[in-house]
Order: structure tokens, then sequence, then C-alpha cells
């Protein structure tokens, strides 16, 4: 029934979308290879809900933020927001989108403007929206302070008077400044200590429910994704491995390199034992990309077939696709 | 359940204390005060700035106080606080101050005077120069840092050099070859307008594809004619100009601006690579702002810091090429006084008057040598690394 509505539902599908990065190398800087940090990645993330992305560092989360912000320029594929594929928009077509799509980034030291106050840069929001009058701006400015927890006392100081956490709240309040449907939220919590992290967690929760915004929440951590996500992509090497809902992925985890990742994630209990089912080594050169699976070198259930067969997505159940033809079949064989 | 816990954790939040306010000004003052000789090097700055204000007034008009040009032969080469002969002298002819404070030239002009005129010409042409160097470097840098990426095609460079090549030679009146050159030029720009509405399905020719390909980025561009810039030696450079120019100080001015532009550009070149990937330019991105907003209000303020430092210590510099190109002669024409011929007039009297090469000589290194020193302090206050931890 779901995939039925798709299209009334979804805010943003991607299809496909690929970004290469050349190696430049020698005197004439000639292209030697490419990085191949996106590679055909497809996903869909519905109005007023949020799609996890999960995958180690240099899986490509970061990059797939940017290239849908269209902070970078993708090479193929679908971006599709809102029923317009934006991605091959030219800056002045991009216009009334823009505002529709907003970032919180990882590092709250680098995303504020040292030179700005935070009024002045939340201000730069608010000003988008064409708010002519100065005591209209400042009253939203305050309203958008008092939405992330802050004072507003705090608009006439500099970034580097807040602490982390601070500083991620004003980051959040300027995203929200020019009311986005949309927040790509690049590991905003990765940089903050424990409790920061729950406080930040719990305020985008919030402000999801009071102004029905939808996140692509890019994390490493399970425990924030599995809280926070209705759906969670896992990534490895520029591919989704497995997309499925939440509860999915953690209970009924089919590829083998989710599993991995499951198991590494610390249990507070003491009494447990940690089974970690650990990967053969650890990530290797992405410009050295193996034929077949691209997660063959490290997987414990590979076999000769995945060095040669091209990988392919399959549905394992409604809303529940594994990129791996083994753990496809294993699933086949014996249903749960 | 969880609006309670975010009720908790942001009334918490917000009763959490802020450290005391303290502006960015006030830490540089902290910091400034620390520094004495830069404290120094300010004060002096602030003096000559108001002795060379002053001086205009004092030594300018149909009447002046001092008078710069004023030729008292039968007082020539007196030496610092003579008195004046007051027989020997119209009564307009004595020195305002009843005394030759600084002595007089071999005209029997008063040094003082032509000291106070140079003051003048030093200043405007250490603020000019600079600011010339600077808004070029900033420009150039700007645009080599922000747009850097994006590439000339090859007809544009062969048409602007056609271009330049077609005015030059009707300039050295080869009027009609120049004349057809750039016509050609105009109806290529009038042809490619033209093609560009056209939608043409069919596969591009060789010629078109080779003219159309990308030549070089912008940034390989401008730092290229950087590197051209540095490999003449400047002075040279300079003498050269000004020898082909009529000798004006608005010439000289501009040719030193001209020809120090090239340290500031790779310095904003540098910082605006690295701002440029800063997160808080992708946010202003993302937010929609335009090019120019993002350049002008969140990355020029925070690439400006280096540019003031190498602005301050290019004055220095500018004051002495300056006072260098008077020295030689190539400077302002002589009536006018400035430091640089004062001190090349008195070049010839050195055993005799040694004032006359000392006064002016003394005068260049203090300034130099305070606007130096105003340079590294203020470079150690914007640069905390350099800062010294006591």
């Amino acid at each position: 029934m779901e995939s039925k509505n798709k299209n009334n539902h979804s805010i943003l599908r991607i299809e496909g979308l690929k970004k290469y990065f050349p190696i430049r190398r020698g005197f004439l800087q000639k292209i030697h290879g490419w990085v191949k940090a996106v590679d055909g990645v497809s996903f869909e993330i519905e109005q007023g809900k949020t799609m996890g992305l999960v995958g180690e560092s240099g899986c490509g989360k970061t990059t797939v933020a940017r290239l849908i912000l269209k902070l970078l320029e993708s090479d193929a594929g679908k971006i599709i927001f809102q029923g317009h594929d934006i991605r091959r928009f030219s800056e002045k077509e991009m216009k009334p989108y823009r505002k529709e799509i907003q970032i919180i980034f990882q590092d709250p030291f680098g995303s504020l403007n040292p030179r700005m106050t935070i009024g002045q840069s939340i201000e730069e929001g608010i000003r988008i929206l064409g708010n002519k009058h100065a005591t209209n701006r400042k009253e939203r400015l305050e309203t958008l302070l008092s939405m992330v927890g802050m004072s507003s006392d705090s608009s006439d100081r500099y970034p580097h008077e807040f602490s982390g956490g601070q500083r991620q709240r004003i980051g959040i309040a300027r995203a929200l400044s020019v009311e986005p449907s949309l927040i790509v939220c690049d590991e905003p919590v990765s940089a903050l200590d424990v409790s920061i992290q729950a406080q930040i967690i719990n305020l985008l929760k919030d402000l999801q429910d009071q102004l029905g915004l939808s996140y692509l929440f890019i994390s490493h951590d399970l425990n924030v994704v599995g809280y926070l996500c209705n759906t969670i992509s896992v990534m490895y090497k520029g591919h989704i491995m497995e997309f499925a809902s939440s509860e999915d992925i953690f209970n009924h985890p089919h590829h083998p390199y989710t599993i991995s990742l499951l198991s590494a994630i610390p249990d507070p209990d003491p009494d447990i034992k940690w089974h970690v089912k650990p990967s053969n080594g650890h990530i290797g050169d992405s410009d050295v990309v193996p034929e077949g699976c691209k997660y063959q070198d490290r997987c414990t259930i590979a076999e000769t077939a995945c060095l040669k067969d091209k990988m392919v997505f399959e549905k394992v159940r409604e809303n529940h696709f594994v990129r791996c033809w083994k753990a496809a079949k294993n699933h086949g064989s014996s249903p749960d | 359940m969880n609006m309670v816990e975010k009720k908790l954790s942001n009334d918490f939040y917000i009763e959490s204390p802020l450290p005391p306010k303290r502006t960015r000004m006030q830490e540089f003052q902290r910091h400034f005060g620390q520094n004495r000789l830069a404290i120094l090097g300010l004060f002096i700055f602030i003096l000559f700035f108001c002795c060379a204000v002053t001086g205009l007034f004092l030594t300018s008009g149909s009447r002046p106080i001092f008078d710069p040009a004023m030729v008292r032969l039968q007082e020539k080469l007196r030496p610092p606080l003579a008195k004046p002969n007051l027989d020997s002298l119209q009564p307009q002819e004595v020195p305002a101050l009843g005394v030759y404070l600084m002595g007089t030239d071999d005209l029997g002009r008063d040094v003082f005077a032509r000291m106070l005129q140079g003051a003048w010409v030093s200043l405007t042409v250490g603020f000019v120069a600079v600011g010339i160097s600077v808004l070029i470097g900033i420009f150039m840098g700007g645009i080599a840092g922000y747009f850097g990426q994006h590439h000339i095609r090859t007809d544009h460079i062969l048409f602007t050099l056609a271009l330049i090549l077609g005015t030059g030679l009707v300039i050295v009146n080869y009027t009609f070859i120049g004349i057809v050159i750039i016509l050609l030029c105009l109806a290529y720009i009038f042809y490619s307008c033209l093609a560009r509405h056209e939608s043409t399905e069919k596969e591009t020719p060789v010629l078109k594809a080779v003219l159309h390909s990308n030549a070089v980025s912008v940034d390989t561009l401008i730092m290229r004619i950087v590197d051209i810039m540095l490999c003449f030696p400047s002075f040279f450079l300079i003498l050269t100009v000004v020898a082909l120019l009529p000798a004006s100080i608005y010439n000289i001015m501009i040719v030193i601006g001209l020809t120090s532009w090239m340290g500031t550009t790779r310095f904003v070149r540098a910082e605006f690579l690295s701002l440029r990937e800063q997160d808080f330019v992708a946010a202003a991105k993302a937010l929609g702002l335009s090019n120019f907003r993002i350049i002008f209000r969140h990355i020029m303020p925070n690439a400006i810091a280096p540019v003031l430092v190498s602005a301050t210590i290019g004055i220095a510099s500018a004051i002495l090429t300056e006072a260098g190109l008077s020295f030689l002669g190539f400077g302002v024409p002589p009536p006018h006084a400035t430091w640089g011929n004062i001190l090349s007039n008195g070049k010839n009297f050195i055993f005799d008057a040694p004032w006359l090469t000392f006064i002016p000589g003394v005068a260049i290194l203090i300034v130099v040598l305070s606007f130096n020193l105003f340079g590294e302090g203020l470079r150690d206050v914007m640069n905390p690394k350099l800062r010294e931890r006591h």
C-alpha cells in the first residue's frame, strides 16, 4: 500500500546518485583514476519522517549530504525533491528550493562565522524569507532562539563565547530560520559528549513534532540512529548495502556488514558477554575497487560468486532491501 | 516523556551562565596593549599623520605660513636653530618661528618648511599606493580563491589577446591593421552569441571543439600573472615606467600601487581557499545567499587580517620607494619638496651641511620603522598562534 502512494508521501527521492572524484597525478595533472565516493545511491525520505544513513568513515555519507544540498555537483542520477528533479537545476532555478533543504554540521566550531554575532548569523536566513521590518526580524530571531532553548540575550554574542552544544543549537536555529521542510543532519552529535548528545537529539525530535520536519540523519552511531530514525540505510564504499525500517535493521539484519556493525555496539550491561562478529581487515583504498561485491574482501560469508557477480538490491520483505544475494537467498530458504 | 526530558534539559540550559561579554575589540586592545613597540609605532604614526596634515595647511596656499619655496640666497646653508639675519631679509622672508628650526639649504630655503611639505607627500604616496595595491590584491586574490576552479575557454584567451594587439597597433599608428583586428574580434563575439541561440544537434567540428576547450583555470591564470609580475625587479620596473610617464606625484602613486599588489593577492587567495571550504560558508550557500554576499559578508571579514598587516608594512615600503625615486631624480618634480629630493639635494653638501642629509634620512628611518613595528604588532595580535605566552 505504501509503495503505491510513494510520490505523495516522499519529500526526497534519490535515484542512482553518483559522484566520482578524479585522482590527478603528475606535472600535467592527468586524471589517473576515480574515487567512486558515491556510486549509485538510491533512497527515499518520507514527509515528516527521519531516515538514518549509517556507515564507517569514508564511505561517502557526507558526500551524499553535500550532493543533496548541491554544494557539490553530482555526476549522474536523480535528486527528486517535492516532485522536481533538482540535480541539474541552475543556481537561479534552485533559488526557491534552496531554503527548503538545510544542513546541520558535525563541527560546531567551524559551522558559525567567527566574525558575526549569533543574531547576525541567524538573521541571514530570516532576511532570505523577505522579512523587511527590523522589529519583525528581531521577534523572529527571539522565537528561533527560544525554539532551540537559548536565551535571547545571547544574540549579540560571538560564537567563541559558546560551548559546543550551544553552538550546535545555534546551528539548528540558523537552519530553521528559512523554514525548511528537510534538514540534512551531518553527524550533528558526533562532536558532543553524551549528555549534550541527548539534549540535541531530543531537541531535534521535538522540532520534528512541532514543525513536521523531515530529517536525513547521518551518523556512525547506531544507538542514536536507532532512537531517532524511522528507516535506516547502511552505506559501504559508496553503496547502500541494506535499507529497512529501524526495527527490521535492529531485529532482523541480513547483510553481513550490517550484522557486523550491530555487533560492535557496546552494551552497558556488564554481565552480557560481548560477541563482536568482526569483519575481516578494515576499509581499503577506495580507488582500488574490486569487481563484484564491494564488501567481498571483508565479508565472512563471501564465495567465489561474490567476486564476479554484480551486486543487486534484493527485496527480502516489504520495505527491506539487501545488496547481498546470499543473505537474500538464506532468508528466502528459511523465513523467520 | 520526551517533552519532560526536553523541558528539563532546556531549562537547565538557559540558566547555565554565559561567560562575561567581551568583544573582539576589547580582546584586541588587551593584547595590543602588551606590545610596547607596537604602541610606540602607533604613536609615531599618529604624530606623523598630524604633522603631515597640519604641514599641508601650513605650507600651501598663496601666502603660506611656512613657505617651502622661499629662496633667501644670502641665508644659504645656515645650521639648525640658527637665528635669521634680520638686516638682510625682507619682513615677509623671515621664517615664522623666528628661527631656522632645521637650518636652510643651498638656496636658503627653510628645511623645516620643506620637511613639512614632504611629509604630506610621503603620507599620501604611502596610503594611496597601498590603497591601490590592496584593492587590486583583494580583487585578484578573491577571484582566484573563490572562482578559481572555473575555466577560461581557449577562444576567450585568443580573443582577449587579439583585442590587446589591435588596440596596441592603433596606438602605435598602424591604425588600419589594428581596426581590422578589433572588427574581427567583434564579429567573432557576434557570431558566438548567435551560435549559442541555435541549438545545433550535429557533432561539433574539430576547430570549434578546440576553441571551446577549457584552456586554464582562473586560479592558474591569475597566479601565473602574479609570478610573472614578481619576476621583475620592481624598483627598476618602476624606474622604467616613471621615466616614460610625465613626472607627477599621482603617476608615482599609481605606478607604485600597480607594482606591489602581488603579495596581497597571494594572501587573499590563500585565505579564501581555506575559508571557502569552511562549514559556515557551506551553510551560507545552503541558505541561498548570493555569491556577492558570501564573499563580502562572510569570507572577507575573516580574510582581512593578514591583508591589514601586509598593508601597514606595505606603506613603509611605498614611502621608501618614493624616497628612493625622488633621490634618483625620477620622483616628484623639483619645486615640490619631498624627503627624497631634500636628501638628494643635500648629498652635494654632505660635509658642509650634514643636516641636509641627516634630517630627512632620520625622518624616513623613524616613519618606516614605526610602520613596520605597528604592522608586526598587528600581526602578532591578529594571529593567535604567533602570540607569546607569558
